[in-house]
């Protein structure tokens, strides 16, 4: 197989997915285990259960901590980017119960009992999501970092226009919303790419969407 | 980010009492501007409630036949509503034009009226600030200050309201529904909600401590043609430059309420009253008080012209 | 491998595997969230504490005091650094100011301290503990102010100034002349990827899993900072979530990490945050240009002239805006200068063409405004001024210039015929619809360049080169070149980039990436088939790779022949001969962009956008293609919105985040034509490549500028060209 550190890879994903069914039993012991300040206004650990790409997973967390961060630092499901960590970029995209967010402008802690898909839980390299397939095909990215926001995102958003749910570029309210590069355009304006591979991404998005219609 | 507790409320009467309980605390709901201002410890809450639980998503037809919008109505949800879309088309409009998709599908009713401004002196903690630091002074009065208020500003702050929402609500005469700690409840203007800087920025609403929103009515609807007309520079995802709260009757009369340029969405009783002669008359009488700075004045001839394009729309 | 002499026929020339649009080799981790970047080295590094930056309140002073107890006593902190802790600390040789400030504070958000604590919440609540009071200073932050004491500067070595001829002279006596002020704000990177380092010591050797362009360069500057030898410093950037030269150095968080990490005794991660970035790292500098130009009446250059200011901190570099102005256009009169003044902001240095951006920011829209006054179709102007050697020694030509052609063909293909020469007078509803053109240009230097390449018992070709991709497809077209050369299929070819223990390459920078590390790759192949040939017995000269066979006269042997007794390896490196030195080596292209400006808010919006571009061969269309959309969409941004405000009061950047600073988002950027005119240029390597990468940002800028001045009638020289510019000098719409 041609790739990069493809072999590295390969051996990291089987690491990283032996270390994340540890780490649910490690988190906790980690964030407990005491610093030379341990104890002073420390906020106690909290427990949420959720399911992440139809797993259940149980944590217990600083509250603090982001639904991003959980996914990254707590579950290594690092799939999921973190751009900005203040929602203006759209990199952090992940999907609950089936609807798009930015998961670092929420709380692990507010979700028990939901169903978060990250981009991790659409494919895998081997099985590659119509989306992502789309994406490679028409090369809808550059350095890859803004890439599964943008493909989280537009996995939701054919959802949301299938939903009758209207744009700032929908003309007529009353009518359906129609797939038009511009409702794309528009639909995806939360998901910046500095490499500016816009034009290719709408192109990836048509295509599903055009299979799906 | 401080520490926090955090504790989720399973009705609004809990969620006040949990408040009255604990001075310190914040509702959240959302989340999308807390979280994003707790990171930079502007806001710095010892204590949350979350409100998400509280069975406030509904909209609902009132007796007067308008609509009552739960606090906790989503954004994406409010605009995507079938009686919004054909009878508050203004609103539904305002909201598509806010924020992004997954921020619609997140913030909530309420949690976008109560959105705090995003002057970057007021992000960033190291500058003066009266609105984040009382007392402090203003960085932005003479700073870099393009997008600031041009009109209901005052000395100490010259900050804008961010929402888009809030302007729409604002044409509408919508009010807002609240209960306090100790379980009474009130009906707020939406015009009396946001109060303008003057001497204390840092106090927004007239909202007292603890006091949580319940829901948005909206008053039976208007009629006539609706529009919502939002001036950026990027062509999505940013906040207003100007924006264009309007509605506009077949006889010539009509409402208009301005956001991007003042401390709070502005709409004037005397200016609606100049709908009928055009723009020009309208922008005069709204920006009679304005004092834009050298980098804003260009919001005053911009919201003409961008009244005039809406009011040449409505006619057709 | 020496190039010193123009590249005949070689097996590159096939084109079986390079120029092919194949998908990239590393797309499909990248779409499945499998391609770990710096800060997810949860396999290498899986007790990693975290690292939380704190930056200076001030651009320039001094650290009175600072008071640790607070944080120290967080729950969860491991350690604090501070300038006062860490110990003495060199500065990196690409750096101007240091990456750990205090006492002295040279730039507002330098870092000041690190506060490493077992969870990423803990160490930000931490920093926010450490107190810290200054004692300001005085400092330069406005350009307009400064320019007057602004010295000469020259690029590197190169005088500041360059003058052919009598300019003066000609401008004065010139039938029609152009004399304006053009300014471009100081502009930021804003790569998606935060820059982020996760720092493992090994007793005194350390690793440091990082994203950065130039993997060597890197190394030394950590070494250099960090007192230590350079063979104890392992960097690897697999993965780079965008650069566009922000990455090409060294930056706090990799210093940070590793003193963290020394410190915590333990492995350390830090991500700066994203607030931060635009003033502790580098940007683009603001400029002020004048462009003078003279012509005759039938549209001929006789002088030309540009001079440019940036600003920089003291020891800084300019931005060298004047540089196309050199080769661009014919004219006998030539003068450039450039002048840099000391300012107190933060460091500006390389982004995306540094010097051309800005620069043809300014010229193209010259141009255009030289055209209107002589009655000329822009287009045409540019036709009657090239020329094929460089202006100022009329005897050293260019490899290849094919700007006419570009020319010629974009404006046939986006219908330039259909354009009014007269401003305002196209509307479609609400909209002012213009069109404008610009040249491209940006010069394509090359870097020696090495690789290692293995060929093992099981037929698998693999490269191993310390290049970096930071989405330019660096991994796949590498995968190509090696494919191409040892004929087998690209599925067969495994790439490994950006690891220190790999081969010096050239690394992602200047335009000049694809085409010296490639070449690079192409010579340790070259090496890899003598010893492929040798221990086949087969004669080198004669024999032909391809189809997973070596063929030499009737011989035909499967090439893992060559290997079955053990691996084969061969290393070697790229060398540039001085054939960029006899010749101009430059790429060449025109862009074409229609807009929309809303006659009442003058909002502008891009409706089409092409480019044509003569680049030498195109080694993947597919990946160089989006490279030169990216490109695009960057000028876009860097026309309409880009602008990094600066409070010249407290002298920073105020616009801090990705919210204030604005890019350009899904909706600005509509669907982009991409045309490579059919180019091999044998003098600029064995691969007859050059670059895209940076070409694309050169011209498309004032390409926008020019079609607003079509849809409008009005002229802004002060980028961005924002609304409120346009709004004053617009008519109230009918």
């Amino acid at each position: 197989m041609a790739s990069p550190p493809q072999q590295e890879i390969g051996r990291r994903t089987v690491i990283a997915a032996a270390a994340t069914t540890a780490a649910i039993g490690t988190v906790p012991a980690r964030a407990q285990e005491p610093g030379p300040g341990a104890g002073i206004n420390a906020a106690p650990l909290l427990n949420v259960s959720f399911t992440v790409n139809g797993k259940p997973r149980d944590l217990e967390l600083d509250p603090r901590t982001t639904l991003l961060d959980a996914l990254r630092e707590a579950l290594h499901l690092t799939g999921t980017k973190k751009g900005c960590d203040h929602g203006q970029c759209g990199a952090c995209t992940v999907l609950l119960d089936g609807h798009r967010i930015n998961s670092c402008l929420t709380l692990a802690v507010m979700h028990p009992g939901t169903a978060i898909t990250t981009v991790e839980g659409l494919g895998s390299p081997d099985h590659l999501h119509p989306m992502q397939a789309a994406f490679v095909k028409h090369d809808g990215y550059q350095c890859g970092y803004c890439t599964p926001g943008q493909i989280c995102s537009a996995v939701a958003m054919l959802d949301e226009i299938e939903a009758g749910i209207p744009s700032h570029v929908t003309a007529d309210l009353d009518a359906r919303p129609q797939l038009t590069s511009a409702e794309l355009r528009e639909r995806m304006s939360g998901n910046i790419c500095r490499c500016g591979a816009y034009s290719n991404i709408v192109d990836a998005i048509t295509e599903v969407a055009g299979s799906k219609a | 980010m401080k520490p926090f507790t955090y504790e989720r409320a399973a009705s609004p009467a809990e969620a006040a009492e949990a408040a009255a309980r604990r001075p310190d605390s914040k509702f959240i709901a959302g989340g999308t501007n807390l979280l994003d201002l707790m990171k930079l410890q502007i806001e710095a809450p010892a204590h949350l409630i979350d409100v998400n639980a509280l069975a406030l998503d509904r909209i609902e037809a009132t007796s007067d036949g308008g609509l009552r919008v739960g606090a906790l109505v989503r954004n994406t949800d409010l605009a995507a509503d079938q009686r919004v879309r054909r009878d508050y088309a203004v609103l539904s409009r305002a909201l598509l034009a806010g924020a992004s998709g997954q921020l619609r599908n997140r913030a909530t009713t309420a949690g976008n009226l109560l959105q705090r401004t995003r002057c970057p002196y007021f992000s960033d903690t190291n500058m003066a600030c009266n609105k984040r630091r009382p007392g402090s002074g203003c960085s932005a009065i003479d700073g870099i200050n393009r997008q600031h208020a041009v009109v209901g500003a005052s000395a100490a702050c010259i900050a804008t309201h961010p929402s888009d929402m809030a302007v729409a609500m604002r044409v509408l005469d919508a009010s807002v529904q609240t209960v306090n700690p100790k379980g009474v409840t009130r009906t707020i203007p939406i015009a009396e909600l946001h109060r303008l800087p003057g001497d204390t920025p840092n106090v927004e609403t007239v909202l007292e401590a603890g006091e949580l929103i319940t829901a948005v009515t909206l008053p039976k609807p208007t009629g006539g043609s609706q529009h919502y007309r939002k001036v950026r520079d990027r062509a999505s995802y940013a906040f207003a430059l100007v924006s264009v709260a309007a509605i506009v009757q077949p006889d010539g009369s009509g409402r208009v309420a301005l956001g991007g340029v003042a401390p709070k969405p502005w709409r004037l009783d005397a200016a609606d009253a100049e709908m009928p002669k055009g723009a020009k008359a309208v922008a005069g009488t709204l920006f009679a008080e304005a004092r834009p700075t050298e980098h804003n004045a260009f919001k005053l001839p911009l919201a003409e012209r961008a009244l005039a394009s809406v009011l040449a729309e409505a006619r057709g | 491998m020496k190039f010193d002499t123009p590249a005949t026929t070689n097996p590159i020339d096939r084109l079986q595997v390079v120029g092919q649009p194949v998908d990239r080799i590393d797309g499909r981790y990248k779409t499945t969230g499998t391609a770990h970047y710096a800060y997810e080295r949860q396999d290498a590094a899986p007790d990693a504490a975290y690292g939380h930056v704190v930056g200076a309140a001030i651009a320039k002073g001094r650290i009175a005091a600072m008071d640790l107890t607070a944080a120290k006593a967080a729950p969860g902190v491991l350690a604090i650094v501070t300038a006062e802790t860490a110990g003495k600390l060199g500065k990196g040789e690409y750096n101007t100011a240091t990456l750990l400030g205090g006492p002295e504070i040279e730039h507002y958000h330098q870092a000041v301290a690190l506060v490493v604590a077992e969870s990423f919440e803990q160490a930000r609540d931490a920093a926010a503990l450490v107190k810290i009071e200054y004692a300001p200073a005085k400092g330069a932050y406005d350009l307009a102010v400064a320019r007057d004491l602004a010295k000469p500067s020259g690029k590197d070595d190169e005088p500041a100034d360059s003058r052919v001829g009598d300019f003066d002279g000609a401008f004065a006596a010139a039938a029609v002349q152009l004399d304006a002020i053009y300014t471009t704000p100081d502009q930021a990177h804003a790569m998606m990827e935060p820059h982020a380092t996760t720092a493992a010591w090994k007793g005194d050797a350390l690793s440091l899993w990082t994203s950065n362009q130039m993997v060597a360069w890197s190394v030394g500057d950590v070494a250099k900072t960090l007192g230590m030898p350079k063979d104890k410093v392992h960097l690897m950037s697999p993965y780079v979530g965008g650069g566009f030269g922000g990455k090409l150095w060294v930056r706090a968080d990799a210093v940070l990490a590793a003193l963290g990490a020394r410190a915590a005794r333990r492995p350390v991660k830090v991500a700066l945050q994203r607030p931060l970035m635009f003033n502790n790292t580098t940007h683009r500098p603001a400029t002020i240009q004048r462009i003078r130009l003279g012509a005759t009446k039938d549209g001929r250059l006789t002088a030309i002239g540009h001079d440019s200011w940036s600003g920089d901190l003291p020891g800084g570099k300019p931005e060298t805006a004047i540089m196309q102005t050199r080769l661009l256009y014919a004219g006998a009169n030539r003068l450039t200068r450039q002048r840099l003044a000391e300012l107190d902001l933060p460091e500006g240095n390389s982004m995306r063409a540094p010097g051309e951006a800005p620069g043809m920011m300014a010229l193209e829209v010259a141009m255009d405004e030289m055209a209107g006054k002589l009655g000329l179709d822009p287009v045409e102007f540019r036709l009657r001024n090239d020329t094929q050697v460089d202006p100022e020694h009329p005897g050293r030509k260019f490899s290849q210039r094919q700007l006419t052609e570009c020319l010629r063909m974009g404006a046939e293909r986006f219908g330039w015929a259909r354009r009014k020469a007269r401003p305002g007078e196209v509307r479609d509803g609400r909209w002012l619809i213009g069109l404008g053109m610009a040249a491209a240009y940006r010069g394509a230097p090359v870097v020696k360049s090495a690789a290692r390449v293995r060929l093992d018992a099981k037929g698998i070709v693999t490269v191993e080169t310390d290049m970096t991709d930071i989405g330019t497809g660096s991994y796949t077209i590498i995968a190509q070149t090696a494919a191409e050369m040892m004929g087998v299929p690209l599925h067969r070819v495994m790439v490994r980039l950006a690891d220190s223990k790999f081969p010096v390459s050239a690394g992602s920078g200047g335009q000049f990436g694809a085409n010296s590390a490639t070449a690079g790759v192409y010579a340790a192949c070259v090496k890899l088939r003598d010893a492929v040939t040798g221990k086949l017995g087969l004669n080198a000269a004669a024999a032909e790779f391809a189809d997973g066979k070596v063929r030499s006269g009737d011989r035909s042997i499967a090439l893992v022949e060559a290997a079955r007794d053990g691996e084969l390896a061969a290393e070697d490196t790229i060398e540039f001969g001085g054939l960029d030195k006899k010749y101009q080596i430059s790429t060449f292209g025109g862009y074409f962009v229609e807009v929309g400006v809303d006659a009442a808010t003058a909002e502008v919006r891009i409706r089409r956008m092409l480019a044509v571009c003569a680049a030498g061969r195109i080694l993947n269309p597919k990946s160089a293609r989006s490279q030169v959309i990216g490109a695009m969409t960057m000028g876009a941004g860097a026309a309409l919105m880009e602008e990094l405000a600066v409070d010249t009061r407290h002298g920073f950047f105020v616009n801090h985040d990705l919210a204030a600073y604005e890019v350009p988002v899904h909706a600005d950027i509509p669907h982009q034509e991409v045309i490579f005119l059919d180019e091999t240029d044998p003098l600029s390597s064995p691969m007859k490549a050059k670059g895209v990468g940076e070409l694309g940002i050169c011209g498309v800028a004032a390409a926008i500028a020019n079609a607003i001045h079509n849809a409008t009638g009005v002229r802004v020289r002060d980028y961005p060209i924002t609304l409120d510019k346009l709004l004053k000098e617009m008519p109230a719409p009918a």
